[in-house]
Parts: structure tokens; sequence; C-alpha cells
């Protein structure tokens, strides 16, 4: 069987905001169904059923199981429209993007939507072991006093609710611990992650400016603009901020590390033909997809490194080299996380990737990162600057994500 | 809401009210509805357009009684009554096209006059007149001039939310080029139009409804493309194209793009983020139309309704809000429809199209506090005259709207005492709804209505201000 192109024909987010701001009363769902209607206006595409749309989140709510479903029945598609829940941590939105690019390759699909949402506002609290068990025990109980001894052995500690897991379960250290060793390894400077940072705002403003958001964002719920979006930092003003992971000498503050966030955002893929037929615009096309993982536990390895292991794959596999590539966008979970993968891959023997190529809009350091929807807005806003650049030209994204994964993915401008 | 606006809705305040001469106003008929009561043809002298205008329409019509002294009835006081209607009539088309002396006009004094309180309360007035334009001599001239006087006068006496508006017709006009304008007086759709005339003429060659064309869905497969559609008059007018078949272009700022978006799904039409003050505006609406549409698909007609207001008294208004204002209001208009006038653009006006401008009651009389805003918006009526002449090889019309005091969240934000005097100074004594804007715009843009071109129309209930 031939296998098709898949191809990105435009995306759609909101503004993402600092979490506990102005989305704080939003949920998943709410988010999710804005960005796709967002999207649906853009593309006319109100009424119509899409052969599937695929969307997950990392911090979900347990009455969130159909997440994505939920979303579709709420917005503007036909209801016909089916759903899928995918997740991978924050290479969730990159995945989804592969699992839709895919069956559209495979001819199971030929227009849908991919993409992710988080919010850090409206994070499941989860009940105590004991008292999960405690509640368990007093629904199966058929008497009063029955129901009431199921909670006989609750302790009062037990009763505080558990904050969603932001330290990863098997070193017991929280990603920014995990990232402040791995910054200590590879000997990254300060300077070297402030002015990344720097440069990450900056380069998201310009881009603001220019108005390269006018078709990739719609606003929400009063926000027009990035709400982390510092236009006016800069190194000097970076390097004031005190350090909050690692220690003593430690050199990653909250300027160089991303903030929680809430946010949405989504891709609209279709397969060539389909996306000619109706005179969409054939942005780029989804290349080739590598998932790696690190062997982190045992300290042997990084946490957040697993780039550094699926791009040599993805690149071999395609006989393609770092320099073959007109932009490269290296998710800034921490602006050590981008230095350290690039330090890492060099060291291999993959050469190096010019400032210039790099994060061109800005990324996630200045966007804000709400953990499932990084990989749409990369897609997007990438595919977009690729076809720009014009036909042939070359795109490679690498979005990191707990567990010691990495997801990365080739875009080319067709 | 103040003080006053409070007690002015509570009951007490609503039984008080009409006691110092604040009635509640008359409910208008809007819509596509007909009139209630029979619609009276009164063909006077050398008239005859009319009855073939009503007849290609489909609408029966009635004799209308005549105030002659013989048909007078004493009252019961013994002064003589002219006839009464035995029920209220619900319109009267008065077909003045022959009119040439002086004298024929007490034709019209004689329709009107039993008519007066004859009417069902949303009734119409409707007088067809030939133009001045279309009759020789100095007498046949002036008369012409004469029933505008009348009309205008009508417009005011008239009560219950009934309006007068006369079409004055030119030089060879057929019942062709008048159906789409008499089937909007007649109907609910003309309701915050009064006290108004305009101009009808031949419609240019090329310039028919397709032989799809219906009048109760005159858009039905036409893309329409309406800026500042994310709220207010805008969103009204998305949505009257939609009802009337449109394939609609919401377009406004990517800031407003929530509420955008909202509106183009409800529509089924889609939503286009732009600014039209950027210099590409025109070339991103085009290729978002062939991108939409198709490459083959053109534009039938734009409306150009985003517009902004930063409203300072002369003496305090710097050269920022003045070029902010000229800016949106006027040259992001014109510099959009040159660009997609050119019919080798994929994607732009069609051969045969429509332009609409929204112009403004304070274009036409001038606005305290409003300098900048009143040059924009007489200065889209300059365009829409300049450019109706320029285009006259092609099928493209173009025409304005002016609107008067219209309810939306732009005018809830002026001062209670001030709003409620903006509403009330006009024949129909309320604000009027942003539907009503849209529906004169659709009428102007309808396929049957390429006779009229290079109208400006006021939609403001017969505005004391610039009447
Ligand atoms: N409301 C009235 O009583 C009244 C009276 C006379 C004329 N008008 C005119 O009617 C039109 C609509 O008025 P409204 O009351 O609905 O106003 P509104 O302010 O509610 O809506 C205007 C819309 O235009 C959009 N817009 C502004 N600048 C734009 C730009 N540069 N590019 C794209 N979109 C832009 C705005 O975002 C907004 O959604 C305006 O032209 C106004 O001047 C209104």
């Amino acid at each position: 069987m031939a296998v098709r192109n898949a191809v990105i024909v435009g995306g759609n987010r909101i503004p993402f905001v600092k979490a506990g701001g102005k989305y704080a009363q939003a949920s998943n769902v709410d988010m999710l169904t804005a960005t796709i209607d967002g999207l649906v206006a853009r593309f006319g595409l109100a009424g119509e059923k899409l052969d599937e749309v695929v969307a997950g989140a990392v911090l979900k709510h347990s009455r969130d199981f159909n997440l994505t479903r939920e979303a579709v029945l709420g917005s503007a598609l036909d209801p016909h429209t089916p759903a899928c829940d995918l997740a991978q941590a924050c290479a969730t939105g990159l995945e989804a993007v592969t699992y839709l690019a895919n069956k559209i390759r495979l001819g199971q699909a030929d227009v849908g939507i991919a993409g992710g949402v988080d919010s850090a506002s409206d994070a499941p609290i989860v009940v105590s072991e004991p008292l999960r068990r405690a509640l368990l025990k007093a629904n199966r109980a058929r008497t009063l006093p029955d129901r009431l001894k199921a909670f006989a052995s609750v302790r009062p500690a037990d009763l505080a609710p558990v904050p969603p897991g932001v330290v990863e379960p098997r070193t017991g250290l929280s990603m920014g611990e995990s990232q402040a060793l791995t910054t200590a390894k590879w000997g990254i400077s300060r300077e070297a992650q402030d002015e990344l940072s720097a440069r990450s705002h900056q380069r998201l403003a310009a881009a603001w400016d220019a108005g390269f958001f006018d078709d990739l964002v719609t606003p929400y719920l009063g926000v027009t603009r990035d709400g982390i979006l510092r236009p006016d930092t800069s190194v000097a003003a970076l390097g004031k901020l005190r350090s909050v992971f690692g220690g003593a000498d430690a050199t990653m503050t909250a300027g160089n590390s991303t903030a929680l966030s809430d946010g949405a955002a989504v891709v609209l893929i279709a397969d060539e033909d389909e996306a000619r037929r109706r005179n969409w615009p054939v942005l780029a096309r989804v290349v080739d997809t590598q998932v790696a993982a690190t062997d982190y536990v045992t300290g042997n390895e990084d946490l957040l490194l697993a780039g550094a292991r699926a791009i040599p794959e993805l690149l071999e596999r395609n006989g393609l080299t770092l320099a073959d590539f007109d932009a490269v966008e290296v998710h800034e979970a921490f602006a050590s996380t981008v230095l350290a993968t690039l330090a890492a891959l060099e060291q291999d023997g993959h050469g190096t990737v010019d400032v210039d190529k790099l994060n061109v809009h800005g990324s996630s350091l200045a966007a804000g990162h709400p953990f499932a929807a990084t990989g749409g807005r990369i897609v997007a806003s990438l595919a977009k600057v690729l076809s720009e650049k014009g036909p042939g030209s070359r795109g490679l994204i690498s979005v990191c994500a707990a567990g010691g994964q990495a997801v990365a993915t080739i875009l080319e401008a067709v | 809401m103040s003080i006053l606006e409070k007690i002015y809705t509570s009951p007490i305040g609503r039984t008080l009210a009409p006691k110092v001469g604040l009635n509640e106003p008359p409910k208008l008929r809007r819509g596509r509805t007909m009139p209630t009561g029979a619609v009276l043809l009164a063909e006077l002298d050398g008239g005859g357009l009319a009855r073939q205008v009503l007849e290609a329409l489909g609408v029966e019509t009635a004799e209308p009684l005549l105030d002659l002294p013989e048909h007078r009835t004493p009252d019961d006081r013994g002064r003589p009554q002219p006839p009464r209607y035995p029920t209220k009539a619900g319109a009267v088309v008065v077909d003045a096209t022959g009119l040439r002396e002086i004298a024929q006009l007490e034709g019209i004094r004689q329709v009107l006059r039993p008519l007066m309180r004859g009417l069902e309360s949303s009734g119409r007035v409707i007088i067809l007149a030939s133009d001045a334009s279309a009759v020789t001599g100095l007498e046949a001239k002036a008369v012409a001039q004469a029933i505008d006087g009348i009309n205008r006068t009508v417009g005011k006496e008239l009560r219950a939310g009934a309006t007068a508006n006369l079409v004055f017709v030119r030089e060879g006009t057929t019942a062709d080029d008048l159906t789409s304008t008499l089937l909007f007086l007649l109907q609910g759709r003309s309701a915050f139009v009064s006290g108004q005339t305009w101009r009808v003429g031949p419609a240019k060659a090329g310039d028919r409804p397709g032989g799809d064309y219906r009048s109760d869905r005159p858009f039905e497969g036409r893309v329409v493309v309406v800026t500042g559609a994310a709220r207010g008059i805008g969103a009204a007018i998305a949505r009257t194209f939609a009802r009337d078949g449109a394939k609609v272009v919401a377009l406004d700022v990517p800031a407003a793009g929530d509420a955008l978006s909202k509106v183009a799904n409800e529509l089924r039409g889609t939503a286009l983020q732009l600014d039209i003050t950027s210099p590409e505006a025109g070339v991103r609406i085009a290729a978002h139309v062939a991108q939409v549409h198709g490459a083959d698909a053109k534009i039938w007609a734009i409306v150009h309704n985003a517009g902004i207001l930063r409203d300072r008294l002369l003496a305090n208004l710097d050269e920022k809000s003045w070029a902010q204002v000229l800016e949106v209001n006027l040259a992001a208009e014109m510099r959009m429809n040159e660009a997609l006038l050119d019919t080798t653009l994929p994607g732009g006006l069609g051969e045969q199209a429509r332009i609409i401008g929204i112009a403004s009651t304070s274009g036409v009389a001038g606005n305290k506090g409003q300098t900048n805003y009143a040059a924009s918006k007489a200065g889209v009526m300059g365009l829409v005259w300049a450019e109706a002449d320029e285009l006259a090889d092609r099928a493209v019309t173009v025409n304005a709207v002016a609107p008067g005091f219209i309810e939306t969240d732009m005018t809830a934000s002026i001062p209670f005492v001030q709003r409620e005097v903006f509403r009330r100074t006009n024949s129909l004594q309320q604000g009027g709804q942003p539907v009503d804007v849209a529906e004169t715009i659709a009428w102007l843009s309808d396929p049957a209505s390429g006779g009229v071109n290079g109208q400006v129309v006021r939609v403001c209930g017969q505005n004391l201000v610039g009447a």
C-alpha cells in the first residue's frame, strides 16, 4: 500500500497564561473546546464531520476520562466526529500529531485535528491512599455502622489533599531538581541560560508584533497575548533573579525555567491531496518521528535529555544531519535543557545548531508551557515558518517529557 | 445603571413616565413580514409603474379612499371629516411618477389625509415619483422636490411606528429595477427607515439577478465579507446575510477573535482575524476567500462595517486620534476596494458585485466632539458617490447606510439622559436595533437591487439631527 502525505494545514491556540491567572476558572474541556472552535471558525468547518480529533492533557481529572470527545461535543463540529485521548506527559501534543499523521498516511483518515491542553490551575487534587481505600470500602458497605467503620483507620494526616505529582515517582526529585543535576553535570552557565531565555522573550514578542500569530491564536477570556511573555526582559534583568533549584551555587531561576501555565493548542492535519482539493494551505509535510527514553533512574543519564537519543536515530533513518535543517525547535522546559541537549548532540559528533535557526519565534520560556499544549504550539508555528521559507525547507522538533522520554519530529515544507 | 435610569425602569417610574410625556415607544414590525392590513395602490395621473412592480411581486392591492368634499361626513359637532377606513390599512403605495404640475400634488393630499389616522401600527407610506433629472420644465422639477417635502413631513406626523419613504425613479427605470426596493419597504425589514428619499435607476447591463435567484433567500451560495463582525451591528449584518443564504466571511481584529469565532461558527461561515488598516488587508481577504471557497470563488458583497470612535472636542484633539479614525473608517475601506476590484485577483470582488459603506448621521450633520469621526463618515459618503460614478461600466453598485442611534455596546456607554434624548429625538421615538441597519444593507446588496447605486440611505427613524 502506498503511504500518503500528511500535511499541516493550520493551527490554533489560545494565549497561554500563568497558572492561577486569567484561566483559573476554566477547565481542560473549556479550553480545548474554545481552541477547536477557533480553528473551526478559521477554516469554516462548523457542522462538518472530521475523521478524528486526538488530544490529551497531563493533569487530568477523573471526570475528564473522555476529554477530547467532550470537547468535540461542545464544539461547532458535527457530533459524528470521533475523538481519542492520548498521553505521553509533555510530549502528548507531539504524539497526538504523530498518531493522526500516521493514520492519514495509512489512509485511515483524511482530515483531523491533533493537540493538547493543560490547566495547572484546575489540576486534580487527589486524596491520600488510606483515604482512597477507606472511601472504596465505605462505598461497598451496606449499613451505616459499616460505612463509619470503614473510616476507622484513617488518620488526620490522610485527610490532606495530595497535589498532582510534580515529582518523578522513581527519584522523588522534582523536574527542576532533576534538571539542576543535568545543568551542573553539563556545566551550563547562568549567563548562557539567561541569554537563551531573554532571546526567547524577545523573539516571541517580535513575532506577536509582526502579526505572526494573527492566524494561529484565538483570544480567550479577554486574553489576547501570552501572559508570561515579558517583551522588555534582558539578560541583565534575568541575572538579578534568585536561583530556585539546585542548592548553593545553582544557576536555575524562575526566569530560565518554564512557569506552570494554562492553555491549549491544536493543529489541522490532512491528506495532502485532500488539502489541495479543498484549496487549503499546505504548510508542511509530517516526515517522520522518533521517540526515545533515557535510563535516568540509575543516575547514569539525564531525565530531560532523551532528545539527544531520539534525534540521532531520526536523522540516521532519514539520511540527514543537523546541518540539513532550516529551523530547529527544542522545547524550552528549562533553558539548560535546550543547552544540554545541544551539548550532548555535539559531544556525540552531530554538530551544533546555529542560534539563528533555533526556536526562531521564541519557545516555552516566553510562551509558557501548558504541558500537553506545547506540541501543538510548536508544530503549528514551525509549519508556518517553513512554509514562509519555501518548499523543501526542513524543520526539526524535539520535546522532552517526564519519565526520561522525548519525541523528535521532522517537518518539511511542500 | 444611573439612579435616574433605575427610577425610569421601575414599575412606578413606568406609570409616571407617560404623565411627563415619556410614552412607551411603539414596538416595530420587523423581518420578512408583510403588513397585516390591505396594501393600497394610489395610481395618480400618468402613473402605472407601481402597479407593474406590485404585480411582479404578487402583492394584491386595494383602492384607497379619497378625501373629496363629497366623501366627507360630519362628526358629532358637525365638522366635516375625511372618509374613514373600516379596518386599518397596512400600507399605501402612491404612484406619483406622472405628476408634473403643482395642481396635481392635491392628488397626494387626497390619498394621504384619510390614512394619517387609518394606518395600522408599523404601517407604510411609500411614494414613487419621477426624479427631477427625468422630467423637463421648471414646474415638473419643482414638483419633484415638493413631493420630497411631503414625504419628510408625513414621516413626522405618522404614529405608532408607521413610516413614510420616497423613491425617485430615474429615466428608463423598469418594474424589475424596483421590486427589491418595494418589497423591502413593505416588509418589516425597513422598520427603522423613515422620512428618507433615495433614487432608483435602470440597472446596468449585466446586473440582473441570475436564474436561481429567490427574493426570500437572495444570497444563496454567495460569499459576503463583513468587517467588524465580532459584535454589534457587524454581527447583526453577518447574521442577516446568513439567514438569507450567504456564505459569510466574518472579519475583525485578532484581539476580537474569541467573539468572532463564535459568530462565524454559529453562521457556519468563516472567521478572518485581520486588522483592516494593514496595507495587505484587501489581498488577505481575497486569499482567505479563495482558500475557503475555492480558487474560482468571488466575493458578491463586502460590507465595510468596522469603525471606531475617538471622541474629543476639537480643542482637545491631537493628531493620533485624528489619524486613527480616518485610517480605520475611511482610508482602509478605499484601499481594500481598490485591491478587491482587480478582476484578476482570485477571491476578489466579482464582475457583478456590491460594495457597502457605513456612514453616520454624524457625517451628514456633524456632531459635537466628533470632528474626526464626522470627517471619516462624510468621507465614506463622498467615496460612495465617486466610486459609483467611476464604476459606471461594471455591474458593481456602491452604496452606504447612515445609521442614527442604534442600540449597541457602543451607544450603551453614553450617559442615560443623553442616551434617552438621542433615542427619542426621532419620528419612531426609539433607538434602532442592529438588525435594522443589517436589513437595509442586505436590501442594498440584493442581486435584484442593481438599480440602486451611489445612494446613502439613513437608518435613523427620521432623526432630527441632519434631517
Ligand atoms: N451604534 C451606532 O449607533 C452607530 C451609529 C452610526 C454609525 N455606526 C457605525 O456602524 C459600525 C458598527 O458600529 P457598532 O456600534 O457595531 O460598533 P462596535 O464598536 O460595537 O463594533 C465595531 C467592530 O469593528 C471592529 N474593528 C474596529 N477597528 C477594526 C480594524 N482596524 N480592523 C478590523 N475590525 C475593526 C471592532 O473590533 C468591533 O468588533 C461602525 O462603522 C460605526 O461607526 C454605529
